[in-house]
């Protein structure tokens, strides 16, 4: 019944054992990326299901603005480009280009948030397109809103990694950390990958 | 086996002061946070141990269990006799909505988490779940949905009275006439509650799939553990389309958009199929757990392995998998056309093979075993024959025509209640007096556990076998009364006898799982393994202790306990050295119950935003998003102070008791 003996401090952490190699953060983010594919799946579906049910028909296509929605599709497909080189110079333990790949992403984040500001306003105050005026309005901005909190979850994610990267805390146990970031904020990309086509293109072709 | 825990190294403090004996850390509450050797109720509130949050899991979900029940015998009592008048067609609306509800998502399924808690990380040998904080979120999460849900009756407009499925159009703000803020309390309640089952769920895949013991490979996991697995798995594709389905709900009742608005072009019976996607996962979300309780239980009192492990495992895949393609059996009545609602019986009779399997692979354990008829024994073997007639009847609703006749009548409710009650409740209760002596180190007086059981089995069935005739001759379900001539009277008596029969019961076992575990200072204590069991969990002290396992095991076997007993010396259990680091712990923290109460407050803010609160002095005041935003910013400014403090932790030194524990 007696205490073995005293153990040496342990300040650092060492590399925690996992039965699959997979740090445990990671598992977890690819559970809750399987999850979020069946919540964008569903409001997708709505979305698809409600296109044609209004007895009042809408055409889209004269309020949509392709090439601002294109630019805005190019932008946060740029910022996954930057986010991948983030996660990669982390990786080789480089602070300054970690930092400076991080504000690259979080402004194309912005910018992208800044377009469906831009949208949005721009369809209520020109076209009177409003949740409750048109089932179009409630499916899109439904659909298009939860796509916009990820996008800004993500922002505030990446600023909160970019603040701390000045503290000096930061090191190379936290790559994973950034890469777990990272795969949301890719995840969060190919939905909108998927988006832009269903929810925008379509109204052209069907 | 009491160890002394005085030497702690608190990681992450800089100085020489990481050597300061716990108690004298300097006294804190709110923003500090608690020390190693909290007691108490901080120590409750601030616990980060899977098996506290278990336990209170457990707690509250019974107190839930009682008070659907009460809501139950209401509904009998209302019953009892034709053209009764003890309750109105509203209250009873808002009886057996309460009662659906809080059954399902406040007492079966928080039961079942209960057990994921406290038993799947002993089984795999682990020290805890891969994420210890947000596992007391997902606690305080569920308690906040608890609240939100049954405040609803203290409000205006009372309690939610749509049914537990919540069918468009009843919901709608138009339709609904003086029901209030009622299904805003049931909408918010189930997203609260949807997001305590997801947090735990993302925790428990993590833990299973990567935090087994050296040598614990996936098929020499406990079968409880996989249901565990597989369950979480239902979860996390299942909440999804009831989330959107309610958040839907949410917006057309407050922001007035039009999903389920017909006139607009909104479709109802589109929530009805958002509902099931997520509605039938649900069911086996409710029936894995038990199986695989049942399926710890009849193994060790049997003395035998368990018959066809793999074939069970992989029943159980199957079963979750064909989970998501039989929604529609829930809407045969609705008009799909043949084409679908042919495909979608196939689809049905099909999962009676994989549970069918199941059955008679449990049936070939009993086979031959030296069985012993303890209590949880008696509840497992009821769980076999009970839910094979809810088997039964469920398959007869597969099929379509049958449906056809079946559909909304008392049938159906005798149906789902032996699947939910001859099923589920009789497992987990089989769980609890199979696990109580590990949780608290005493066994449950038999004597009364087999009147406990004796008194339960008759009374649900006294309750629900007349159900089936009353649902063939043709009583409605959710109606409040019945005519005298339509010869009803008798079967319906009997019913309500049966329900108080069965709720003493169940009453009576739940005040000895609180006399046993409350008392269990003055009882003998029950050692190790009182049963004789076969999985690691047994191994360990009982009841356990806060490390878990004073040294990682190492396993060689599937039924690795029974090996180390009765096995061949080279399957014995292994353990790895002493680092002299002793088992890490992670720190208690207050972050999760802050965020919790965020939660809870946010929910409130926004099913009041347009209640007008009375002020002394004359004035009045309308939220609109003021407590709302109150909400939100106690939740996001505990997730930034839950980042920054970090998991912490320190180490644990237990006096070796390795030899002890093989004996």
């Amino acid at each position: 019944m007696s205490n073995s003996a005293e153990a040496s401090i342990d300040h650092g952490h060492h590399e925690e054992y996992t039965s699959t190699g997979i740090p445990h953060k990671k598992l977890c983010m690819w559970a809750f990326l399987a999850s979020d594919c069946m919540f964008f799946g569903t409001l997708i579906s709505t979305h698809l299901v409600y296109r044609r049910t209004s007895p009042e028909s809408l055409d889209v296509t004269q309020f949509f603005d392709i090439p601002l929605t294109s630019f805005s599709t190019f932008v946060l497909l740029a910022s996954s480009l930057l986010m991948a080189l983030a996660v990669s110079s982390m990786h080789k333990a480089n602070l300054k280009m970690t930092r400076w790949t991080l504000f690259g992403v979080i402004f194309c984040g912005l910018i992208f948030l800044g377009c469906q500001v831009y949208e949005f306003t721009h369809f209520v105050r020109a076209y009177g397109l409003t949740l409750n005026s048109h089932i179009f309005g409630s499916t899109f901005y439904v659909l298009t809103g939860t796509h916009g909190v990820h996008v800004s979850l993500g922002v505030m994610w990446l600023i909160a990694w970019l603040i701390y990267s000045f503290t000096g805390k930061m090191g190379p146990e936290h790559a994973i950390d950034i890469e777990v970031a990272g795969l949301y904020w890719h995840f969060v990309d190919i939905v909108w990958v998927i988006i832009f086509p269903v929810v925008y293109l379509v109204e052209y072709i069907l | 086996m009491e160890s002394e825990t005085t030497s702690v190294d608190f990681i992450g403090t800089e100085s020489e002061n990481s050597h300061v004996l716990a108690p004298t850390k300097k006294k804190g509450w709110i923003f500090s946070r608690p020390n190693a050797n909290t007691t108490g109720i901080v120590d409750w509130l601030t616990t980060i141990d899977h098996k506290k949050i278990g336990l209170m899991y457990g707690m509250v979900a019974l107190g839930c269990l009682i008070l659907g029940g009460i809501e139950a015998l209401f509904i009998r009592l209302q019953l009892a006799s034709p053209m009764n008048t003890f309750i109105t067609a509203r209250e009873y609306n808002q009886l057996f909505t309460m009662h659906g509800t809080t059954m399902i998502f406040l007492a079966v399924m928080p039961l079942s988490a209960a057990f994921f808690n406290f038993i799947m990380p002993l089984q795999i040998g682990a020290r805890d779940v891969a994420f210890p904080r947000v596992n007391t979120l997902s606690l305080w999460c569920f308690i906040a949905g608890a609240i939100i849900l049954n405040a609803s009756w203290l409000f205006p407009g009372g309690a939610p009275a749509i049914g537990w499925f919540g069918y468009a159009p009843i919901t709608l703000k138009e339709s609904y006439g003086d029901m209030g803020m009622s299904t805003d309390f049931w909408v918010m309640g189930l997203q609260v509650l949807g997001l305590a089952s997801l947090l735990a769920s993302f925790n428990f895949i993590t833990t299973i799939i990567n935090m087994r013991c050296p040598g614990m490979t996936m098929m020499r996991m406990p079968v409880f553990t996989w249901m565990t697995l597989i369950t979480a798995f239902l979860l996390i594709l299942a909440f999804p389309a009831i989330t959107i389905a309610l958040l839907e709900l949410m917006f057309d009742r407050q922001f007035g958009t039009l999903f389920f608005n017909n006139a607009a072009g909104g479709k109802a019976i589109f929530w009805q199929h958002l509902f099931w996607i997520f509605g039938h996962p649900e069911v086996y979300i409710l029936i894995l757990p038990a199986m695989g309780i049942v399926s710890e239980v009849l193994p060790t009192f049997t003395r035998k392995p368990l018959f066809g492990y793999g074939l069970i495992v992989f029943s159980g895949a199957v079963i979750g998998f064909l989970g998501f393609a039989v929604w529609s059996h829930h809407m045969f009545t609705t008009g799909l056309g043949v084409v679908a609602t042919s495909a979608f019986s196939i689809l049905t009779m099909l999962i009676a093979i994989p549970t069918g399997v199941k059955i008679f692979n449990w049936i070939g354990t009993l086979w031959g075993g030296s069985i012993r008829y303890t209590t949880p024994m008696l509840f497992a073997v009821g769980f076999i024959s009970m839910f094979m007639i809810g088997g039964f009847t469920g398959i007869m609703h597969s099929t379509v025509s049958v449906d056809a006749q079946h559909q909304d009548s008392y049938f159906v409710i005798a149906h789902f209640h032996y699947v939910l009650i001859g099923g589920s409740l009789f497992a987990l209760l089989s769980g609890f007096y199979y696990w109580i002596p590990k949780m608290s180190g005493v066994l449950l007086n038999e004597k009364f556990g087999k009147f406990c059981f004796i008194i339960i089995f008759t009374g649900f069935n006294l309750t629900f076998f007349p159900m089936h005739y009353l649902g063939m001759e043709g009583m409605p379900r959710r109606t409040h009364t019945y005519h005298e001539e339509m010869g009803l009277d008798d079967p319906n008596r009997l019913a309500t006898i049966g329900a108080f029969i069965l709720g003493f019961g169940i009453l009576f076992s739940v005040i000895q799982f609180f006399y046993t575990v409350i008392n269990r200072k003055k009882l003998p204590p029950c050692g190790n393994d009182p049963w004789d069991a076969r999985t690691l969990e047994w191994s360990i002290p009982s009841p356990v202790p806060v490390y878990n396992f004073a040294r990682t095991p190492i396993i060689k076997a599937r039924d690795q306990h029974w090996e180390d007993k009765y096995g061949h010396e080279e399957l014995k259990m292994d353990y790895e050295p002493d680092d002299g680091h002793g088992v890490h712990m992670p720190d208690r923290s207050w972050w999760p119950l802050w965020c919790g109460l965020g939660i809870l407050i946010l929910g409130f803010g926004l099913i009041t935003r347009k209640m007008t609160f009375h002020l002394p002095g004359g004035s009045t005041w309308e939220p609109n998003f003021e407590i709302f935003s109150v909400g939100v910013f106690i939740t996001l400014i505990s997730i930034v102070f839950w980042a920054i403090e970090g998991p912490g932790g320190y180490h644990l030194h237990p006096e070796d008791d390795i030899d002890e524990s093989k004996n």
